[in-house]
């Protein structure tokens, strides 16, 4: 790991004027991501500013009938809060399964859509359930927030403050975990909230997607085998040593199924 | 360089660092703390895990720095001051949970967590609960034995001093 200077503000304001007109400089959160990139050296920030010591960005609350949470709120917090349980169960099952428990004790929700990484969870409940990501600066609804592989519209030096889930009706999460890493081969979030469903496909193309044929098929059926006459299409989609992109392409349809089955 | 001081084992401990300093780095090389492994550089393999305010976490994959004023412990602080093991650690012994033993710091503190959390766990909560944990002997059978031998006693238990 290269040397870096080390920030530890204490208020949101601190943070952004430590990364305004500072290119080089950049947050850390549970460092999940960005540290184990450090120790290869795959790149090399002057600054360090640990979001850590904010409290204003941490904690888990119930807003206009869905849930409202800091960026610096980890997995494991999200995955055991009675709130989420209780509110929207499908966010506490996709929180669960994230990784493992040291990494959920560690990783945070705002680290992990800034990253926007292809094979995240996250991504599928925000897209699915039509969150909204606070920043800094603005509000950004979740399809205009994750732009591309490894890319946001956030700003420089711009911080996720929160995200707010609206609580969908009826909502499960299905994934196919990469079985060393558990990071999404295919993820698939099925979300019904009054006539709307959304089908929020993570870890199958470069950034997540909405399979637009399935919600109209679910709208009228809602049922797995609304799904079997669907094909999902290989172009474009990713392929590597994990999985080919027509693998990925069925494994689309089959998780959505899944997900669907686990509603009653 | 900065200055860096936290709990460890229930005694202070303070140390110039660098930023880069990782945590597990400094409980090996300045603390001499030498019982949690580094077995990996992807944030993986678990040989790293140690408690920080209660809480199992990858000492790789955690700044010293960011570790400042918590309470951290180490495979080192669970045994009883006159050596008596931690219930956890005794049935790793007693059901032969590790062969090399390089895994085994990394597994007993994740074991520890994950009992504490969780009365009454099961087989399958063990071994989805030990995830972050990999044992390159491929020990598992015996591991999720003694976790679940040590569950039980450790419930049979008052919380330890030191946890
Ligand atoms: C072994 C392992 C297994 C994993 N498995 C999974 C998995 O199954 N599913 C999954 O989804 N993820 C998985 N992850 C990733 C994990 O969830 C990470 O915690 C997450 O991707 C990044 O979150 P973090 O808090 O660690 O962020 P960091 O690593 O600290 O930061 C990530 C990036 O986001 C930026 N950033 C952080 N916070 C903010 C903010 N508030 N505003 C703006 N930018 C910010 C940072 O500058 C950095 O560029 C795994 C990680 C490991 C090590
Ligand atoms: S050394 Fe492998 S996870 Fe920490
Ligand atoms: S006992 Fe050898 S690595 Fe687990």
């Amino acid at each position: 790991m290269y040397e870096f200077a080390y920030h530890r503000p204490a208020s949101l304001a601190e943070a952004s004027a430590l990364l305004t007109g500072n290119e080089e400089a950049r947050p850390l959160a549970g460092g999940h991501t960005l540290l184990p990139t450090l120790k290869q050296r795959l790149a090399q920030p002057s600054d360090l500013v640990d979001l850590g010591g904010i409290a204003e960005l941490k904690g888990i609350r119930e807003e206009a009938g869905g849930i409202t949470i800091g960026a610096m709120t980890t997995h494991g917090a999200v995955a055991h809060d009675q709130t989420v349980r209780r509110l929207i169960p499908a966010l506490a099952d996709l929180a669960e399964g994230i990784g493992d428990r040291q990494v959920r004790n560690r990783g945070t929700l705002g680290g992990s859509i800034s990253n926007n990484d292809p094979a995240a969870d996250y991504p599928a409940a925000l897209v699915g359930f039509g969150a909204v990501v606070r920043t800094t600066a603005r509000e950004i609804p979740a399809e205009d927030f994750f732009t591309g592989m490894f890319e946001t519209a956030l700003e420089p030096g711009e911080l996720v403050r929160e995200v707010h889930f609206p609580r969908p009706d009826r909502a499960a999460y299905a994934k196919f975990p990469n079985p060393a890493s558990r990071y999404a081969v295919v993820g698939v979030m099925v979300a019904q909230r009054g006539g709307e469903v959304r089908v929020a496909v993570t870890g199958a193309g470069p950034s997540v997607f909405r399979w637009t044929d399935a919600e109209v098929a679910l709208a009228g059926n809602w049922s797995p085998a609304a799904l079997d006459a669907l094909q999902v299409d290989a172009d474009g989609l990713n392929s590597d040593i994990h999985a080919s992109a027509e693998y990925r392409a069925n494994l689309v349809k089959v998780m959505a199924k899944r997900a669907v089955a686990q509603i009653p | 360089m900065p200055t860096v001081s936290m709990t460890v084992n229930g005694r202070p401990a303070t140390g110039e660092v660098e930023g880069r300093t990782l945590l597990v780095q400094f409980l090996r090389d300045q603390l001499r703390l030498t019982g949690t492994h580094v077995g990996c550089d992807t944030s993986q393999c678990g040989a790293c895990v140690v408690h920080v305010d209660g809480r199992s976490v990858k000492s790789c994959t955690i700044l010293a720095v960011q570790a400042q004023g918590c309470e951290v412990t180490t495979i080192e602080g669970l045994a009883a001051a006159d050596g008596t093991l931690h219930p956890m650690q005794a049935a790793f012994r007693e059901h032969h949970g590790l062969q090399c033993g390089f895994c085994t710091p990394g597994m007993v503190m994740s074991a520890v967590e994950l009992a504490r959390d969780n009365a009454g766990l099961t087989e399958a909560q063990v071994r989805e609960g030990l995830e972050g944990n990999l044992c390159r002997c491929t020990g598992y059978h015996n591991i999720v034995k003694a976790v679940l031998a040590g569950a039980e006693a450790m419930q049979g238990q008052r919380p330890a001093a030191a946890e």
